[in-house]
């Protein structure tokens, strides 16, 4: 069976849930990336931009010191953390970048969380000469005041939402009105595997590129598959990039880390794969937080780019499959991750990322020392300093 | 005949527009929902669409934030919602559409909301994010208990999405006025009467339009097209001032008005 089917289901996920003005644009969305995906000029001109604008191929780093310490499984990291712009994130605002360029439009929207997609999508619009406005919830601003001052200075406009609990979620309602409003100039850039169909197909592509080079690196360094794929999950973008080239290798295992905040059992976390149930929100059907009447329940997370209460549909068909496994982590168990790979590698993770770095930790030593880990850095720490000192009770 | 066809066609015979009246079920509480039903039937409302609250409202202005989040901090659920339904219908016959967004009602399910929802006494259902390409389940559930879906179609929709919703339309077609959000606006564009009547070429049902009718002048200019006109952010925004007997005076003057206004347009 094909997956999504022709109106964007994986099984009874995904799908396009939207707005009635929405649906003429989703479907010539969805015409011009069919097009433009097995377009020869546009997937060059997707490949260069990666190669010299972000530095790819990024490395596939065997982290030595880690795996020794650990006494397990090797690990190796795949350094999306060394991108231009510091994330995975770039690979995707790209190529989104690209298409809204061949489909005339001269304005591009966000929703940012941590403010990296925001980043990314400041960036390429800057590249690409449009204008930019970026919805980011007032909290988060407030955590992440370094990325926003970052768009700023790329030329983008950041508008605050405060509506709801003024996180991810409500930046996302806001840029869907935006984009209902102003939808015959205006692109939306939506920056996961998440929204209504194409976009989880499209973002999917676009971050596969991920698992493509790392697949390709492995092989190199170890004439084999990996044994396991670690990465972590907020509506699922780095995650499903890695996973996607490795779905028909039936046996590697992959494994997707979700935010357990203060634990699932505190409430209070940001895990609808682990602990969540089915629903709809921001234009597909998927797991979700939710109470019982069908209200979407605020996430938490230390990380603000898992701070969403939903995940990306094609993640909820694999959990369901069976094809992947999702496990979550606390805030805690992250924070020890960052200090960790920080003192072990010298190398300081997005505090998303500490969360597959958390897992790792945990599975490594279960693992004989033939078998190889490979974890997605989707990015790097610089930006959660201030998160992690007020973690660690610092002042500057 | 449902009581939503019912009254467009007894209206139009007698030459006369639908006024369609929105408030958010359970703004500022459900006894006071109950109390404005009749009030607002009295007053000239044809049609009542009653707001179930969602968290993540994507399709509504400030206004209709506001009042959703007022509705769901005093408790509004939609099992509370049909109770009032059901205990209103002992008092009102006028027809009653359920407004909001599909995960609230399938979070409830869809074959069992169909069923209360039938049993209380609804008469139709629009949910602004379920286009008809994902309607197909729910609109089942509906048909069997006699509920019409009512479908929305906006000026970006193109011939074939007109065709598409005007052979599964029921009750009434909501056209959207504007490309944006629900809220006031300062004027009617231009497209209304053109676009109203391309879509009432192609439709059985009659053609209701609504999204930033805020005035009786607004209301009545569309009403010279329309088969009917909607005003939501206009009378939520009473809630936001008045509470209690000012909020019922307030609301039987202005849809009132309102009424007047679409019998001469």
């Amino acid at each position: 069976m094909k997956l999504p089917d022709k109106q964007g289901h994986f099984g009874q996920f995904g799908g396009r849930y939207v707005p009635e003005t929405l649906m003429p644009a989703l479907l010539e969305l969805e015409k011009a990336y069919n097009h433009y995906r097995n377009d020869r000029e546009f997937k060059e001109e997707f490949d260069y931009y990666l190669r010299q604008y972000v530095g790819r191929p990024n490395p596939l780093y065997y982290a030595e010191k880690l795996t020794k310490k650990l006494g397990g499984a090797k690990i190796y990291l795949k350094r999306e953390d060394l991108n231009h712009t510091g994330a995975h994130k770039v690979n995707n605002t790209i190529g989104q970048g690209l298409l809204a360029k061949r489909m005339g439009k001269k304005r591009v929207i966000a929703e940012t969380g941590a403010g990296q997609h925001g980043v990314a999508t400041a960036t390429i619009a800057a590249l690409f000469g449009m204008e930019c406005e970026v919805f980011m919830g007032e909290e988060d601003i407030r955590r992440q005041a370094l990325n926003v001052f970052r768009m700023k200075l790329l030329g983008a406009k950041v508008t605050p939402v405060t509506a709801g609990t003024a996180t991810l979620k409500d930046a996302m309602n806001e840029a869907m009105r935006n984009w209902v409003t102003y939808i015959h100039n205006t692109f939306y850039v939506i920056g996961t595997v998440a929204g209504p169909h194409p976009y989880p197909v499209m973002v999917r592509d676009f971050q596969s590129v991920i698992g493509r080079e790392a697949k390709a690196q492995h092989k190199k360094i170890e004439g084999r598959l990996p044994d396991v794929l670690v990465a972590c999950v907020g509506g699922g973008s780095n995650a499903l990039g890695l996973f996607y080239p490795f779905l028909n290798d039936r046996e590697v295992r992959m494994v997707g880390v979700e935010a357990a905040g203060h634990g699932i059992a505190s409430g209070a976390h940001a895990a609808p794969l682990c602990a969540g149930t089915v629903g709809v929100l921001h234009g597909n059907k998927t797991y979700l937080l939710q109470d019982e009447f069908g209200q979407i329940a605020n996430a938490h997370s230390i990380s603000a780019g898992l701070d969403y209460p939903g995940v990306g549909p094609e993640h909820a068909w694999l959990k369901d499959s069976g094809r992947a496994e999702y496990v979550s982590v606390t805030d805690e168990e992250a924070l020890d991750a960052f200090t960790l790979l920080t003192r072990e590698e010298g190398i300081m993770p997005a505090l998303e990322s500490s969360h597959a770095i958390a897992h790792v930790v945990k599975l490594a030593p279960t693992l004989p020392q033939e078998q190889t880990i490979v974890a997605c850095l989707s990015g790097r720490g610089d930006k959660d300093i201030h998160t992690v000192a007020d973690a660690m009770g610092v002042q500057f | 005949m449902s009581r939503i066809a019912g009254t467009f066609a007894e209206l139009k015979k007698n030459g006369r527009k639908a006024l369609v009246t929105f408030i958010t079920a359970g703004d500022p509480d459900l006894a006071t929902t109950e109390e404005l039903i009749p009030l607002m039937a009295q007053s000239g409302a044809d049609v009542i669409e009653l707001g179930v609250p969602f968290s993540d409202p994507m399709a509504d202005g400030p206004t209709i934030q506001l009042s959703s989040e007022r509705a769901l901090a005093a408790g509004t659920t939609l099992s509370k919602i049909l109770a009032t339904v059901k205990s209103v219908r002992g008092r009102t016959q006028v027809p009653i559409v359920l407004m909001g967004y599909f995960n609230p009602i399938f979070s409830y399910g869809l074959e069992r909301f169909a069923a209360d929802a039938a049993a209380a006494g609804v008469d139709g259902v629009l949910l602004v994010d379920l286009p008809p390409e994902e309607a197909g389940e729910f609109k089942a559930c509906a048909d069997r208990h006699g509920i019409d879906v009512i479908f929305l179609l906006t000026p970006t929709s193109d011939e074939t999405r007109i065709r598409t919703v005007a052979t599964r339309a029921r009750g009434f077609i909501y056209y959207v006025s504007v490309t944006g959000v629900t809220g006031v606006r300062s004027g009617i564009e231009a497209s209304v009467a053109n676009n109203v009547n391309i879509i009432k070429e192609r439709s059985t049902v009659p053609v209701a339009v609504g999204f930033g009718i805020a005035t009786p002048e607004q209301a009545g200019e569309v009403a010279a097209t329309a088969d009917g006109v909607v005003v939501g952010s206009a009378i939520v925004k009473l809630f936001e001032k008045h509470r209690g007997k000012e909020l019922r005076g307030a609301l039987a003057t202005f849809v009132s008005s309102l009424k007047q206004a679409v019998d001469r347009g």
